[in-house]
């Protein structure tokens, strides 16, 4: 891929970020902040591919730190944002409020 | 360009990847569908793992011709280190999710946004180290200069997104004070270090000497310091969505560097999410976001507003008082506000609404853009007391029926309910939204003493109103015996 396709898809995908931000209720802003942290980790691909590179000691070591850093981020943030989310509620309707 | 043939499908699976991540944020739009979207984000992570494990396997350096024509040459010694690393961040990672406290959720968002940066950080240190594994090389053996610019502004954004999250969560864990740290010449020696920073990006595509690029990673940790430490407690929610910006444009830089769909679209969308709340965060502040980066916010106010402050009188409460009052109204508002989080009042302020329920009197809840320390801080500890979220209303969606109401319970909050912001033109909050408590028939403050101000350091109207009663005591013990009084 060239550098203009790459460009493209990004500023694109700032575009549906824009929108789809925007749309997410103000009551969801902390679970919004949780996810975007664990998605943002998916610089584990880079990770991954440093660690299992052969060619540099150095590098591959730095990708292992990373490879559990980010790992830390995606279970810990897709976790969390679980536990967040399960707790929001609805008002329970009393059962003869249907009759 | 001479770069890694990209496996067609390998592409195809990042684009799947990008697209869940799409729909999991898109989930969070109402929370019947936030747990599908979350559903959706775990399964896109999945893809884009398991496609690079299965594409970037580690392979041994000498193996046979067979073994290579068969997929035989697996280094599993590597293999097993990469799935013991992943294993111990899913341990960490878990164990944390599982027991931290909702009202340390701002701390936990913090040191979580700053692994993202360091993890980006050592990505791009190991590309540097090693650009032919990531193909980034051209044929003499140097590192492409386009992916150069990517390498330097990943590294950069990285390390700035690490060391301000370290800052923001010692602020927010009590490790370090909340109040603003005023270096002298503090504007000077930020954009001249960042001036720095730029330029030896720009003469990183000319030369790319290791002291180069050393000295921009360097430079973007103190840098990422510096930007932070001048800023107060009361910012943090725009320091905090600022940050969660900065994590997705580093991954974005690192996205360009690997050439990964993925990842870039993955950046784009946390980058714009997290701009768009320090945005709504800032308006809900009425000041600019220049004016939060720059710092200081709290220090200045607090020198200024405390001057001002004079004796007034105003009417004490009790607990029986507030029970009496309440369970009379037809409708009640509760505001909560930071000082709730930290009295872990929440369980027993749902206790209480309950109790006025059984009275028959209409309860809601007002939240303040602002109020907490992370956008959304208020909606998600109420939500853990089992307050049922279609009660639960934002400020623009709520602040016309102050007038219509009988009891405006505040509990926590303070700058969020000063009407100075709408009349006081030099008052330092003037033209921030707040919310019109004080048009209630009667207003209930629970606050812990009347010597305390709130965090912009200004005296607040309310107190000395005629219809305003002071409930002065620890929020959670004042909840506690409102509740008794109503039995």
């Amino acid at each position: 891929m060239d550098f203009i396709a790459i460009l493209s898809i990004f500023v694109l995908a700032c575009f549906v970020g824009y929108y789809v931000v925007w749309s997410v209720t103000p009551a969801l802003h902390t679970p919004l902040m949780a996810v975007t942290n664990a998605i943002s980790s998916v610089i584990i691909v880079g990770a991954l591919i440093a660690s299992a590179a052969s060619g540099s000691a150095s590098s591959k070591w730095l990708g292992l730190v990373a490879v559990t850093l980010a790992s830390v981020n995606i279970f810990g943030g897709f976790a969390v944002t679980q536990r967040m989310l399960a707790m929001y509620k609805k008002k329970e309707r009393p059962a003869a409020a249907k009759h | 360009m001479e770069h890694v043939a990209v496996n067609p499908w390998a592409a195809l699976a990042y684009l799947i990847a990008g697209v869940c991540f799409i729909l999991a944020l898109r989930g969070l739009s109402s929370p019947t569908s936030s747990q599908r979207g979350n559903r959706f984000g775990m399964i896109g992570m999945a893809i884009a793992v398991v496609t690079t494990l299965v594409t970037h396997a580690p392979r041994l350096a000498q193996a046979s011709y067979a073994a290579v024509e068969h997929g035989l040459d697996i280094d599993w010694g590597t293999a097993g280190l990469i799935l013991v690393a992943i294993g111990i961040g899913a341990a960490i990672g878990i164990t944390t999710a599982r027991k931290i406290a909702m009202t340390a959720m701002p701390q936990l968002v913090a040191a979580f946004h700053s692994l993202v940066g360091l993890a980006a950080v050592l990505v791009a240190c190991a590309a540097y180290l090693n650009p032919a594994a990531f193909g980034i090389v051209d044929a003499a053996g140097q590192i492409l200069t386009v992916s150069r610019i990517e390498m330097g502004l990943g590294v950069a954004i990285g390390a700035i997104t690490f060391s301000g999250s370290v800052i923001a969560f010692a602020k927010l864990n009590g490790n370090m004070g909340g109040a603003p740290i005023l270096l002298p010449a503090r504007h000077v020696l930020n954009l001249g270090t960042l001036v720095g920073i730029l330029i030896l990006i720009a003469y990183f595509t000319q030369d790319q000497a290791p002291w180069v690029f050393w000295t921009v990673t360097v430079l973007s940790f103190i840098i990422g310091f510096l930007l932070i430490i001048p800023i107060g407690g009361a910012d943090m929610p725009v320091v905090v969505s600022m940050l969660n910006s900065y994590s997705g444009w580093a991954a974005a830089a690192m996205g360009f560097t690997l050439h990964n769909t993925a990842m870039i679209i993955t950046g784009a969308l946390v980058g714009s999410s997290g701009a768009i709340l320090s945005y709504i965060m800032c308006r809900a502040m009425n000041r600019s976001f220049i004016s939060v980066i720059a710092g200081g916010f709290g220090a200045e106010a607090a020198s200024t507003g405390g001057a001002a402050k004079v004796d007034r009188p105003w009417k004490r409460g009790s607990a029986e008082d507030a029970a009496f009052l309440m369970s009379q109204a037809e409708q009640v508002i509760i505001v909560p506000g930071y000082g709730m989080a930290v009295a872990q009042a929440q369980h027993a302020l749902r206790e209480m609404a309950d109790k006025l329920k059984e009275h028959g009197v209409r309860v809601k809840y007002a939240i303040h853009p602002v109020a907490g320390r992370m956008p959304g801080h208020m909606n998600v500890l109420l939500a853990e007391a089992n307050v049922p979220y279609d009660e639960v209303f934002e400020l623009e969606d709520i602040n016309s029926e102050f007038a219509q109401t009988d009891v405006a319970f505040v509990i926590g909050a303070n700058d969020v309910t000063n009407p100075a912001a709408k009349t006081d033109k030099t008052s330092p909050i003037y033209g921030m939204p707040v919310l019109d408590v004080e048009k209630a028939k009667t207003v209930l403050f629970v606050k812990r003493s009347m010597g305390g101000v709130g965090y912009a350091g200004v005296d607040n109207d309310v107190f000395y109103m005629d219809n305003t009663m002071m409930l002065l005591a620890d929020a959670k013990k004042m909840v506690e015996e409102i509740v008794k009084s109503l039995d």
